[in-house]
């Protein structure tokens, strides 16, 4: 008794079933092509005014970049100012969300189910989500207000140490989770104080985990704009006192675009910081697939 | 011709020639064998001999999974499943696996007629309650879901989840039934419903089912096949075959030598 | 005091740094936010009046916060058709192969590239197109902003339902494809009911980013200080409304800029919890 009548037509079903194909493929290179477009324009119009000159020397004042408009010369000076702040205030802020970032995710790790650990993770996953805004907000009634009395490095740092702990927390406890039990057993068995036990065997295990989180942390506050400008303000001149206004990479692209003398210095300073933040993301992806 | 390979007259299933290989590891070696109408089928073998890869060819599930190629025909009451469309022929073969696999998202009800739905075909509602009810008696199933067929099908036992996927499977009414290992994963109770299923159903349906289950096969099989390496040792009605195998393969293999 | 106590008092109170930080920010906000509250009451939320000059300052937080959930929830619409086909690429169809890699590596890039540069691409490349296929206000508006802010989600939105569906188990698809059923049939009525619950939380938590983003919006919204009457209309958003104002910004006024990021910590805190609710209630 076979099911006859069965009424339903397979060519169009098939067809449908092709044509779904071509859609989810056209749509998936249309995804990935901003990416594309965005780094080919940044090279087209950026590279000229890519030079030794352009990493070593700050910014020109906005006369001098219109005199050379006007002379049709290559606006001089470069953007020192805010490759130094934005290593400046990196640096310190890793200096600050690292071993903070680390101890956390090794106290998750090590009390893992408990009432005050789950807190401490749902909180951390809290800090995450919040828009890198607020936490300039923050920095600056903290840092602004209260500490440095004005536009800081520091204050800057606080932010994006704000930002780079949840990150370099999660990462920590996803690393420490994957070393085998019996590593840690092992050393416990061994005698060995448990503190040397964390911190001599375990974290050196899964090192480079730990390096794929703080890198990927590390090149996500790169590239960020908006906290800086209400905390490290942006400076014209190079500054490595951090209770001082600073530069960043970013804040000088943000005053290059309202500055309509400086709009050639836009890309050039793009590019640059693109190819910094790719590096960072693409070495941590690196040190991530050597792990595998 | 190998004598060790039972002939059979007028077969449902016949497979001639059959070579399967994933890349250059060849999976299934000229394999020739026919299956007979309203029996049930044992296909035996230690793990890796290819006993998976020959069911899985026969409604051609092998194609899902890229760089599998295969030589030989297989014919369904004489036509050639590889010059049919694959949706026709899975149609017209119900299959069942080893873990029970209910559509998670879909009702008791809707899991049974999954295949007209997934199918795109429509029908009137007594029809599929016809068709439901039909398929869950079949498989002994229906008074004990009767008044729960809009709860999920994931919500009922091992055993009865996998009489579940046997009614999915029987509701095209197919001209013949797949079963890869489908007690592996269930209780003796459980595994020895489904044995007295298998041995009712044949009587409407030919049934060919992998087993690694020896005793299993000896059963409710009417024919064993056994295979070893990829080669079709040896085929006969089971009976024969447990107490005089021919092949010395296939008696270590019953006694518990390897396997 | 032995050093395995030690060990433990320093972990813990390390770890305590976490739950100051954010309680002090909630602190903070809601001390900075009380004297525009104060003296607007909750009206601040609904009030659409915006005017910073002295004598007769008046705020309202209403077209910001409109402009943010329009902007976001246009964005969520605009990349959704996007970021589903790019799962699919990725979870289903290619999954595993090469292909699938150097697609899944540009995606990731795509969440690496700064806001700013996004910005600057919208205003440069996309928005003169915009005017020459005829948009108003100069190409600014809330959907030029949401068309680059959905390229900026896609990612989020990627990586979770990429990993969900490519989790779907085998033998699920196996059986609807032993049923007869074509590939597209197994992803419509198989692989994408089991995964549901996971691409939909891939969607709110990138909502959740759509919220908070600051720079691309700021150089693409328009930034004008007004209720949003349409997708095609100049507006301002939360998070840029802060940026562009602050600045100059004392007194009631930074309290009201405060009192608009303790509600955009709120909303985003929200719509975070619940993607991470539907997450915990998958696993």
């Amino acid at each position: 008794m076979k099911v006859t009548g069965i009424k339903d037509n397979i060519k169009l079903r098939i067809n449908k079933d092709r044509i779904f194909l071509s859609l989810v493929v056209l749509f998936s290179v249309i995804t990935v092509s901003p990416i594309v477009l965005i780094i080919f324009k940044l090279i087209e119009k950026g590279y000229k005014q890519l030079s030794f000159s352009f990493l070593i020397e700050k910014t020109p004042d906005t006369l001098q970049a219109m005199s050379a408009i006007s002379a049709h010369e290559v606006i001089p000076g470069g953007i020192a100012n805010g490759i130094l702040g934005t290593f400046l205030m990196v640096a310190l802020a890793g200096v600050i969300a690292i071993p903070v970032g680390i101890i956390s995710g090794v106290y998750l790790y090590e009390n893992q189910g408990k009432l005050m650990a789950n807190l401490v993770r749902n909180v951390s996953d809290i800090l995450q989500g919040v828009p890198s805004i607020v936490l300039g907000l923050i920095s600056y009634m903290w840092v602004v207000k209260h500490i440095t009395h004005g536009f800081s490095a520091l204050s800057g740092s606080v932010a994006l140490s704000i930002m780079m702990l949840p990150m370099i927390v999660r990462s920590t406890e996803e690393t420490l989770k994957m070393i085998p039990q019996t590593l840690k057993e092992a050393g416990l068995a061994l005698g060995i104080p448990y503190w040397r036990v964390l911190f001599g065997i375990l974290i050196p295990t899964g090192f480079s985990g730990l390096m794929t989180g703080i890198l990927l942390a590390v090149s996500r506050v790169i590239g960020e704009t908006a906290p800086l400008m209400l905390t490290a303000l942006g400076s014209t001149v190079i500054n490595t006192n951090i209770s001082k206004p600073t530069s960043a990479i970013p804040l000088l692209i943000w005053e290059f675009y309202n500055d309509p003398n400086m709009v050639d210095l836009i890309w050039s300073s793009s590019l640059l910081l693109m190819i910094i933040v790719l590096t960072f993301n693409l070495v941590s992806k690196q040190v991530a697939a050597q792990r595998k | 011709m190998n004598t060790n390979i039972l002939e059979i007259k007028d077969p449902i299933l016949s497979i001639e020639n059959l070579s399967v290989a994933y890349d250059k590891n060849v999976a299934v070696k000229d394999v020739s064998v026919g299956i007979k109408k309203n029996t049930v089928t044992a296909i035996m073998g230690p793990s890796g001999c290819g006993k998976s890869t020959l069911l899985r060819v026969l409604n051609r599930m092998h194609e899902l999974y890229e760089n599998i190629h295969t030589t030989g025909t297989v014919l369904l009451n004489g036509e050639d499943v590889f010059k049919m469309s694959p949706i026709k022929l899975r149609r017209r073969t119900g299959m069942v696996f080893q873990r029970p696999n209910p559509f998670p998202t879909m009702s008791i009800y809707d899991n049974v007629i999954a295949g007209y739905k997934l199918n795109g075909i429509s029908q009137k509602k007594a029809e599929r309650d016809e068709i439901v009810e039909r398929s869950l008696r079949d498989v002994a199933l229906w008074d004990e879901v009767k008044d729960s067929l809009t709860k999920k099908g994931t919500f009922l036992s091992g055993g009865q989840q996998q009489r579940l996927c046997i009614a999915r499977a029987l509701a095209f009414n197919p001209e013949i039934i797949l079963l890869d290992e489908p007690t592996s994963a269930l209780d003796p109770v459980a595994t020895s419903k489904i044995e007295d299923l298998l041995i009712t159903l044949k009587e409407n349906y030919t049934i060919v089912m992998v087993t690694h289950n020896m005793s299993q096969a000896a059963r409710i099989s009417d024919y064993s096949l056994f295979m070893y390496l990829g080669e079709l040792v040896e085929y006969g009605k089971t009976k024969n075959m447990f107490t005089n195998p021919q092949d010395r393969r296939t008696e270590e293999y019953l006694t518990g030598k390897f396997g | 005091m032995n050093s395995d106590k030690i060990t433990k008092i320093v972990l813990f109170s390390v770890s305590f740094i976490i739950l100051i930080v954010a309680g002090g920010m909630v602190f903070s906000l809601v001390g900075g936010a009380i004297p525009a509250f104060k003296t607007f009451g909750l009206g601040f939320i609904t009030s659409t009046q915006w005017d910073p000059t002295d004598g007769h300052e008046v705020y309202g937080a209403m077209p910001f916060i409109a402009g943010t959930l329009i902007t976001s929830f246009a964005a969520l619409i605009i990349s959704f058709p996007l970021s589903f086909a790019t799962s699919l690429f990725l979870g289903e169809y290619y999954r595993n192969t090469f292909v699938a890699k150097i697609l899944g590596t540009m995606v990731d890039l795509l969440a690496g590239i700064p806001s700013i540069v996004y910005g600057l691409w919208g205003f440069y490349v996309l928005r003169p197109f915009l005017i020459d296929i005829g948009f108003e206000n100069q190409g600014f508006g809330v959907f030029t902003a949401s068309l680059v802010l959905a390229i900026m989600i896609i990612p989020y939105a990627t990586s979770l339902s990429n990993e969900i569906i490519s989790m779907v188990p085998n033998d699920l698809k196996e059986a609807a494809y032993s049923l007869g059923a074509t590939r597209y049939e197994v992803i419509m009525h198989v692989t994408v009911p089991a995964a549901r619950s996971g691409i939909f939380a891939g969607y709110i938590l990138a909502f959740g980013r759509a919220l908070g983003e600051t720079m691309a919006v700021t150089m693409l919204i328009g930034n004008s200080i007004k209720m949003p009457n349409g997708l095609f209309s100049t507006g301002n958003s939360m998070a840029s409304v802060i940026a562009n104002q602050f600045g100059e910004a004392d007194g009631l006024k930074l309290s009201a800029l405060i009192s608009i990021g303790l509600l955009l910590f709120v909303i985003t805190g929200i719509v975070n919890w619940i993607g991470k609710l539907i997450i915990k209630k998958m696993s």
